[in-house]
């Protein structure tokens, strides 16, 4: 490459970088812990509560034989569970309101609503 | 059967928007066929790959290695974009005039190409991993109608990507190269602006607010539509804060690159035009430009 050309790559490289690594992570101890299941298919429990307001942990555990894929386009959400596998995913602060959410990988059967208030 | 078919269409439907895209910004590129069914190749390896050690995956960074992957692979995606955006904005003119000089051949980078390889390849793998996955648990439970239901969901995402590439081919020579530059900056955009979204679900970026607006009631992130705008353009109907901060630093710096890289690269150095392809350039692997 000419000299200009690769002297922007070296500048927009750790720009992105910086990005990417971003700012201070928040640490996520001590933070408000909920349980979800999947089992045959449908989640336990299918409509579970959360405070509204607060960031929280979500662990999502896979009691089926197969993977799965915890989903929600309400919360923007979307991670694997293998079979016989636990998950964590942090959710929040949500304003008080319904967030559905679904098993990706079975539909028809695995829906749920979270419920903020 | 249906369901699968329409579980297999979204995946399939994102990695071939991006290779529809990819496969238009390197039109008129030497043994461009090779390179990018090479990328598909290497990518379907990959999600084999990936789904297989899916549960080692998940393990790392502390239960946090799904969304630490899925965001480098899209970052990884989003500097190779970038880099070839930047790079065609001082070519872009050449390879216009080529193509209407020599017909559809043209040398490009190679560096540049292997670029747009890698992101096809990562493209698949990502989508595909989660195909597979999906596949296995189906094929456990003895699904009904899975390979049509896999048959049908891959042509029909596949039909989209062509329609796609069919449609950007009306566009006129001389702006072809310029729309799909813009149209990779916003693709790159979009993928940065998923990346932000791993990050915050595995608590490793603020969010910075959940939702910034809600056009939900005017597209939502569900519909056809919605998903087409999300992958060409990084539509969303209630992003967070960050993403639209990784969007609109991703847009501003592709932008700015470009920018500088049209005025300090085309036009400068008289005499260094890369020669049109002929004889026996025809035969050889596409090089570098000669003023790369």
């Amino acid at each position: 490459m000419s000299r200009p050309m690769s002297s922007l790559r070296r500048r927009l490289a750790p720009v992105l970088l910086m990005l990417a690594a971003g700012s201070a992570p928040v640490l996520a101890a001590d933070l408000p812990e909920f349980q979800l299941a999947i089992e045959h298919h449908r989640w336990q429990p299918e409509e579970l509560r959360v405070p509204a307001g607060v960031k929280f942990k979500l662990v999502v555990t896979n009691r089926d034989g197969t993977p799965e894929e915890f989903e929600s386009v309400d919360l923007k959400r979307e991670k694997i569970v293998m079979p016989g596998g636990q998950i964590s995913v942090y959710i929040g602060p949500l304003e008080a309101g319904s967030y559905r959410f679904f098993g990706d990988f079975h539909q028809d059967t695995a829906q749920g609503r979270l419920i903020a208030e | 059967m249906w369901g699968i078919a329409l579980l297999v269409f979204r995946e399939v439907l994102e990695a071939a928007l991006i290779v529809t895209i990819v496969a238009a910004a390197t039109r008129g590129v030497q043994a461009r066929g090779w390179f990018i069914g090479g990328g598909i190749v290497l990518g379907v390896v990959g999600a084999l790959l990936v789904a297989t050690f899916a549960g080692g995956i998940a393990d790392m960074a502390s239960g946090m290695g799904q969304e630490v992957f899925n965001a480098g692979v899209l970052l990884a995606a989003v500097l190779m974009i970038g880099w070839h955006v930047v790079w065609m904005s001082g070519h872009a003119r050449e390879l216009a005039q080529h193509m209407k000089q020599v017909g559809s051949a043209v040398r490009t980078g190679a560096s540049s190409l292997t670029m747009l390889l890698a992101v096809v390849a990562l493209a698949v793998l990502r989508e595909g991993s989660e195909i597979v996955l999906f596949l296995y648990g189906m094929l456990a439970g003895g699904a009904d109608g899975l390979y049509a239901g896999l048959a049908i969901g891959i042509s029909s995402g596949a039909a989209l990507g062509f329609a796609l590439y069919f449609g950007l081919l009306r566009i006129p020579v001389r702006h072809f190269f310029t729309a799909t530059n813009w149209m990779l900056v916003l693709l790159a955009a979009g993928l940065a602006a998923n990346a932000a979204r791993y990050l915050a679900q595995a608590d490793l970026l603020p969010g910075w607010q959940a939702q910034v607006w809600d056009s939900s009631w005017l597209l939502t992130d569900t519909s056809l539509p919605g998903r087409i705008l999300h992958i060409l353009i990084g539509y969303d109907a209630r992003p967070s804060g960050m993403m639209l901060a990784f969007y609109l630093a991703t847009a501003g710096l592709l932008v700015l690159g470009m920018w500088y890289s049209k005025r300090h690269l085309a036009g400068g150095h008289a005499g260094a035009a890369p020669q049109p392809a002929r004889g026996a350039a025809a035969f050889t692997a596409p090089v570098r430009s000669t003023r790369a």
